[in-house]
């Protein structure tokens, strides 16, 4: 159990390492980083020292090493564009779209799984069918689409929901959260829903499908001749049994989740980092680009980290080192 | 009374095409302590009456007609909440496949806990209580500790027995065993068998016992039901019925059982289906597109086609980047053994005795750790390119158990038989290959006309000889055949394994026969060699082998065959004790 957590980590530190090069390169290489710092009237010499000081002329190694240890310590250098230190741009941004992605996700999950469980359950049911070609709807439709037409509804013309921002927030020290007042909780709605519909319907389906396998096998068939109820079959039984699938994806859709909220934030108004992002493109503004790449980067291992531990958590067949039976 | 009434059931699947009746007019009785058994081919429907007694017939499946009474209770017209109370308290069933009847993610003393307090008024600590005294009883060592371990803790046959004792969990009068033992080898079959025959007795309820297995059924039930396409043709005492069957269906169907006492020319045919046998033109090798692959391998031949020696194989159990952490385990361990030219040399043994790995090792899909196979003199296992290769590849084919994974699905049976021809390049072009394919299909008995159809078209014994075409395309030498017809009922097997043993005789080709079963075994091969974890044990002239076993593991396997001395012989095309 303890070596199976640690192979995974290990594995973990070389994704990184292996993204930090990535960042890397883009960050010394693409466009030469002491034009983007000086002026136009900086001597030949000046640019000379500049370069000798910021260690630009050591062995590539070496640059590298120094900077996946400055990033180890959240040093990412400073903006083009803002002059301030990236570390506290990202800081200021991230928990914005951390309880835009979470609330969107838990919303995806307490919504899709008990839907799919019900469609698995009553394939032929006329709400089954309804809740099928509603999620062909929200498959097939675009989530800007979608962000547009919840404004027009709920904002423009029933004056329910704000149309952008996170309305009020508190400040704790170190998170600026929405989730405390009323008008930051009414902000959330819109864009959660809007990011998370998609995760739903892909979550419903999944479920659903795991649901008709399962209720196939010969230990639902058994639990059924043991006169075991309706209620322990599908939602012990059955319902335990789909989950490692629903794990996996789940978690890539919340990595994915975080790192794409961009659109939905874009048409929201959302100031957290997907904004920060696109801005940081148009502007080619690399220290950004380079640390939010590792940031989604790291975001991603840790979550599959937390995946995989779930999988010990749910099967018991995992626990066992190596697979061995007896 | 008895225990159990079955008057006029019938049970109609409907469809959109019109409806299947997959029992009809059925009238079965069983009492307290017997064992009923319910015997016939797949698709006989004697599955379906367990499933309509449990009230667990699949939809669209349905009762059209007819009574079940339990005790005096007409339990078929039960509304689904009390038909939920008589399962498991009254009836209970016990599954075919022990490896997938137990929900893999609880552990064994909570599926027991949870039944057990679903029908009994009691307390946690005393439902935990009698799970152990249910494990012990179903001869479990150690219940106490191995309640809390997970199915995947135990091996199959004493998944088995765990199966058993959640069908006992509520005391049930009825127990209905769905082909308890089909999956499970023959040493084990015969412990489940006895511990089923010792609970019907001691707790006096009566078992149903649904199987395709003659050997079962005469070893262990008191009466027993015929059944073919839906009715029971003959009913009684299971001595009666076996020894002197009346109907003309039970007379073919005992027929066709493999013998394990006697040696017979060719397997008898279930003939009430058959209808008269095709007749095929022979096979002439000096004309014939088989032949031609012969004349140039013929000079410089060996006696042995194969020999091994000393051939062993590690899997890997436990991967480590540090070797001395690094677990094996030993499949195949010090197997030496010679199978001449011509001959159909016989590997028996149980599962995870490394039979199938050696099967394996020789086709060249796994690379041994150690020893050398040798192939008319070469050794093929130390060959490195696939150059090198390919000639002793085209020369030995394999013949799979499943036949419905082993064929593709999406490609036209002409494809499958043709592929390996292309791949060999051994036809000169599309004209010749095409005739080659047509000729094989209707040489395997399909006819020309199954090339242009798919593999889900065919039935289980049609696709194994589509495989067994797909096989000869190549032009082989040697053949392996690995559980050919284990996963096919009586009838069908008789007739592949007599097409086998025809075109063996017919092309010279050299056998590697790999089974389980023994009975099959003695009328199949020349030589048999008996393995048991890893090892050879004992290699033998087949009779030999039946009528002076040396090794004791053989002995055992021989002693544990089901007995089928008063099955009737009428019929039999019986060999002389030596051929």
């Amino acid at each position: 159990m303890a070596g199976y957590i640690l192979r995974r980590l290990v594995q973990s530190i070389v994704v990184m390492l292996a993204v930090g090069l990535i960042a890397f390169m883009m960050f010394r290489y693409i466009g030469d980083p002491v034009n983007q710092m000086v002026g136009v009237d900086t001597t030949p010499e000046q640019r000379a020292a500049l370069r000798e000081r910021l260690g630009l002329n050591d062995p590539m190694i070496v640059q590298y090493a120094r900077y996946m240890w400055n990033a180890a310590q959240f040093k990412f250098g400073t903006s083009y564009q803002f002059k301030e230190p990236v570390a506290q741009l990202i800081a200021s941004r991230l928990p914005a779209t951390l309880e835009l992605s979470i609330v969107s996700a838990l919303f995806a999950l307490l919504v899709g799984v008990p839907m799919g469980v019900y469609t698995g359950i009553n394939r032929n049911s006329w709400l089954s069918k309804v809740f099928m070609t509603v999620s062909l709807v929200g498959i097939s439709l675009p989530t800007f689409l979608i962000g547009i037409l919840l404004i027009f509804v709920f904002s423009v013309h029933l004056h329910l929901l704000p149309s952008f921002g996170r309305g009020q927030v508190v400040d704790l020290g170190f998170w600026r959260t929405g989730l405390l007042t009323g008008s930051g909780l009414k902000a959330l709605i819109m864009p959660a829903i809007t990011l998370g519909l998609f995760q739903m319907t892909l979550i419903m389906r999944l479920v659903r499908s795991e649901m008709l396998e399962v209720l196939r096998t010969d230990y639902i068939k058994f639990a059924r001749a043991r006169g075991l109820s309706r209620r322990a079959i599908n939602f012990s039984h059955a319902l335990k049994n789909t989950l490692i699938p629903v794990i996996t994806i789940t978690g890539l859709q919340l990595g994915s989740i975080i790192a794409f909220a961009i659109i939905t934030e874009t048409v929201f108004q959302w100031p957290g980092m997907g904004l920060l992002f696109l801005q940081a493109v148009q502007n080619v503004d690399i220290p950004i680009m380079a640390a939010y790449l590792l940031l989604i980067a790291f975001l991603f291992v840790l979550i599959n980290l937390v995946v995989d531990i779930l999988y010990t958590v749910v099967d018991p067949r995992v626990r066992v080192d190596g697979g061995a039976s007896a | 009374m008895g225990l159990l009434d079955i008057r006029n059931l019938t049970v109609d699947f409907p469809s959109r095409r019109g409806t299947f009746t997959a029992v009809r007019d059925v009238a079965l009785d069983v009492q307290r302590g017997e064992i009923h058994g319910l015997v016939g081919e797949s698709g006989a429907g004697k599955s379906t009456i367990g499933n309509a007694i449990m009230g667990l017939l699949e939809p669209p499946g349905r009762i059209a007609s007819g009574e079940i009474e339990i005790e005096g209770r007409r339990i078929e017209s039960l509304p689904p909440e009390e038909m939920r109370k008589v399962r498991g308290k009254t009836v209970s069933m016990i599954f075919q496949d022990p490896l997938s009847s137990l929900n893999p993610l609880f552990t064994v003393e909570r599926q027991l806990v949870e039944t057990i307090r679903e029908h009994n008024r009691m307390s946690e600590r005393e439902a935990k209580a009698f799970a152990v005294d249910l494990l012990d009883q179903v001869g479990i060592p150690k219940p106490a500790e191995r309640v809390a371990q997970y199915p995947h803790q135990f091996s199959g046959g004493m998944r088995q027995r765990v199966v058993i004792a959640l069908a006992l969990c509520s005391n049930p009068d009825l127990v209905i065993a769905d082909e308890p033992t089909t999956a499970l080898d023959v040493s084990i079959q015969a412990q489940i068998l006895n511990l089923i025959r010792s609970l019907c007795t001691e707790r006096n309820v009566g078992v149903i016992l649904v199987t395709h297995d003659m050997g079962v059924i005469a070893e262990t039930t008191d009466r027993v039901a015929v059944m073919y396409r839906g009715r029971i043709v003959e009913r009684g005492a299971t001595r009666k019925v076996l020894g002197d069957p009346d109907h003309e269906y039970t007379k073919s169907l005992v027929a066709a059982v493999p013998r394990p006492d006697v040696r017979l020319h060719r397997f008898p045919m279930v003939s009430y289906i058959e209808g008269p046998a095709r007749e095929f033109e022979a096979i002439d090798l000096g004309k014939h597109w088989l032949g031609q692959g012969r004349r140039d391998a013929s000079n410089d031949r060996h006696e042995n086609l194969i020999e091994l020696r000393n051939l062993e194989m590690d899997f890997e159990t436990r991967r480590s980047i540090f070797p001395s952490r690094r677990r094996h385990f030993r499949a195949v361990d010090g197997v030496s053994l010679q199978i001449r030219e011509g001959e159909i040399f016989g590997l028996v043994g149980e599962s995870g005795s490394g039979k199938s790995t050696v099967a394996r090792l020789i086709s060249g899909l796994y690379t041994p750790t150690g020893g050398e196979i040798l192939f008319d003199g070469t050794d093929i296992a130390r060959l490195g390119a696939s150059a090198e290769r390919r000639p002793f590849q085209r020369q030995m084919q394999m013949i799979f158990q499943d036949p419905y994974s082993s064929l593709n699905p999406r490609m036209r049976v002409a494809d499958i038989v043709a592929e390996p021809i292309r791949h060999h390049n051994l036809a000169s072009g599309g004209a010749e290959r095409r005739a080659v394919v047509e000729d094989l299909l209707e040489h395997v008995g399909l006819g020309r006309e199954a090339a242009r159809k798919y593999p889900h078209e065919f039935s289980g014994g049609q696709r194994q000889r589509i495989s067994i075409a797909r096989a000869l395309a190549t032009r082989p030498r040697f053949l392996i055949c690995d559980e050919p017809t284990s996963a096919l009922d009586v009838s069908i097997q008789a007739q592949i394994l007599n097409l086998l043993k025809d075109l063996q005789e017919e092309l010279r080709l050299t056998l590697l026969f790999i089974s389980h079963d023994l009975p099959v075994m003695r009328q199949m091969c020349h030589r048999i060699g008996v393995m048991q974890n890893g090892r050879l044990c004992e290699v033998a002239e087949t009779e030999d082998l039946f009528e002076r076993p040396q090794h004791p593991h053989t002995q055992e396997l021989v002693r544990l065959m089901p007995r089928l001395d008063y099955l009737s012989r009428r019929g039999l095309d019986m060999e002389p004790a030596h051929a």
